[in-house]
């Protein structure tokens, strides 16, 4: 595929990603919009175009593996599986009901899903440990895991953060996913989380920063990463929570937010 | 005497030259828990994760995705208390087949007090679906008890002490997950036990067998685990039931016993650390004398129950 191709299809993908987070929630239900949207490029990149997965065959050992440890933006990774093929879209209308494939957040009972997460800050962990795991066995599989900016306090990410660097985990590639907005208001007036390119530079990691709605800018820095090696690599997404939704964007109500019929007609056709 | 910190290191080091899947985590207490002798042994497979608990144990989540046996390692204050709820998401949630090693658990680590001691820990884990939790009562039984949580597909939870203890074993007998074990028998009364105090419950018998009063001791290694042999199975014709633990009296064995015999007429006593925090002492007898957890009390109890 030419690159430009290759751009606009990923971009067609984003919108379907939105499109397909909105519907699973449908009207007049909860769920987590705003962290979701703002993912939806990279999810998009990833699995669309970077990551090595067998949707038939999701248990693959040579699949290259995704964890969530913002896991509230589960849906964004429901509608890229479903995409897939790993289950049905089917499954999009049982989301958290009794028995459901899709938890409100990542459980391996769902195809594609590698750990549960979600209690804010394990993840990370979880990843570490995947990704020294493969170093052992000297296998090329590579991790992807996405971290949120709010998450950014949770003081086992940092604990995590050193031990990557020390185990030299070049097979691990993180994200955060940098919207400034967290469950009750903005990042930066609980934690001084910033400067945090500075922060995990300090701590051993190759940093970079980018727009993180910008398709050509996330395959650019995953490119770059990939030729960076003996440290684990970091890029920072400069996102917009709720991207997409004009009535949901910057809004800490819907980081786990409601739609009205009328918002719910809206955020379809803005996505159309 | 024997040691179970160093039965342990020594049995993992023998697990390790067997089994090439098995990994070991330590946060930097290796040259206590014993986790140094597998270091030595397989520096490749080794992770000193540094003092961070949390880490050290969603981290061993990742490493058992990959078919990994990850065994960790730290006091089990730390272990269990620091790391609770990634022990609780990381690890039991998923069903991960990890080795959760809580050393010095109970009143042994008795020169450091309060924070290094650890006696709501069963309590903790009691708690969470999918755990096995095994207390080992000397050296030869932690030898058994490791082999056995490697065997066992999922999360295991095993309490190693830190003292020179008494062996209680021969060193033939089969020790299995979830099977009692009949330390002593006798009619009148049963002490179910674990750990030390099956030490001291196998002394109360004695002291009270010249007493002309016949105690039953069983040693209950597995306090939870799928499919365990009820414990009602071994009450006979007693009249009277102790629990004796070195664990606080909330949610260990002795809330199990008490489960087990509800509806039963069968009195049930409690001998374990009441609502209290530990503290320093010159040695862990001083200790177990101070909360309580001696022969004597075991044996004034049932004397107490049988008038």
């Amino acid at each position: 595929m030419e690159v430009k191709e290759k751009i606009s299809y990923l971009e067609k993908m984003s919108k379907q990603i939105r499109r397909d987070i909105v519907q699973m929630i449908g009207p007049n239900n909860k769920g987590h919009i705003g962290g979701s949207c703002s993912m939806a490029e990279i999810i998009s990149v990833l699995f669309f175009d970077e990551m090595n997965v067998r949707p038939v065959d999701p248990e693959w050992e040579g699949r290259d593996r995704f964890l969530f440890s913002k896991g509230h933006a589960a849906l964004a990774q429901y509608a890229a599986l479903a995409e897939l093929g790993f289950f049905s879209k089917d499954e999009f209308k049982h989301l958290k009901t009794l028995g459901a494939m899709l938890q409100g957040h990542p459980e391996t009972r769902t195809p594609g899903v590698e750990a549960n997460t979600g209690s804010l800050g394990q993840g990370l962990s979880i990843a570490c440990g995947m990704a020294a795991s493969l170093k052992i066995d000297k296998k090329p599989n590579r991790i992807f895991c996405v971290m949120g900016d709010g998450e950014q306090a949770e003081g086992q990410l940092w604990e995590a953060a050193m031990s990557a660097a020390n185990f030299s985990l070049d097979n691990l590639y993180a994200f955060i996913d940098k919207n400034r907005v967290q469950a009750t208001g903005f990042v930066n007036d609980r934690y001084k989380t910033d400067p945090l390119d500075k922060k995990w530079e300090a701590f051993g990691w190759f940093v970079q920063e980018i727009d993180g709605h910008s398709v050509k800018e996330i395959l650019a820095a995953v490119d770059r990463a990939k030729r960076e090696t003996g440290r684990p690599k970091l890029i920072i997404a400069d996102t917009i929570k709720g991207k997409g939704l004009s009535f949901a964007e910057n809004k800490a109500a819907f980081h786990n937010g409601l739609m009205t019929e009328k918002e719910y007609t809206q955020a379809l056709q803005e996505l159309a | 005497m024997g040691n179970q910190r160093t039965a342990y290191g020594d049995t993992l080091v023998e697990l390790g030259k067997k089994y090439g899947d098995i990994v070991a985590c330590e946060a930097d207490l290796g040259k206590s828990t014993m986790s140094c002798l597998f270091q030595e042994a397989y520096p490749e497979r080794y992770f000193e994760m540094g003092i961070g608990e949390q880490n050290m144990v969603s981290f061993a989540a990742g490493l058992s995705f990959a078919g990994k046996v990850p065994f960790i390692h730290t006091f089990s204050a730390f272990l269990v208390g620091r790391a609770y709820e990634q022990i609780r998401v990381s690890i039991c949630l998923g069903k991960k087949n990890v080795k959760v090693i809580g050393s010095s658990y109970g009143l042994s680590d008795y020169g450091d007090g309060a924070t290094h001691q650890s006696f709501e820990d069963i309590s903790l884990l009691r708690s969470l679906p999918n755990m096995t939790i095994l207390t080992p009562v000397d050296a030869y039984e932690t030898k058994k008890l490791t082999e056995a949580a490697y065997a066992l597909e999922g999360p295991v939870y095993l309490r190693i002490n830190r003292n020179d203890m008494p062996e209680l074993y021969n060193g033939d007998e089969k020790i299995e997950i979830g099977k009692p074990v009949v330390m002593r028998e006798g009619k009148d009364a049963v002490v179910f036990a674990h750990g030390i105090m099956v030490s001291k419950a196998l002394e109360a018998a004695k002291l009270l067998y010249e007493k002309g009063i016949d105690v039953k001791v069983v040693n209950v290694n597995t306090i939870k685990a799928a499919g365990m042999e009820s414990l009602k199975n071994y009450l006979g014709s007693a009249k009277a039931v102790i629990a004796a633990e070195e664990h606080t009296i909330f949610n260990g064995l002795g809330s199990l016993i008490e489960h087990e015999l509800r509806g039963t007429d069968i009195p049930v006593e409690l001998v374990g650390i009441e609502d209290r925090f530990g503290q320093s002492a010159e040695n862990y007898d001083v200790l177990l004398v101070e909360y309580g957890l001696t022969a004597e009390r075991i044996a004034g109890k049932i004397t107490q129950m049988l008038k």
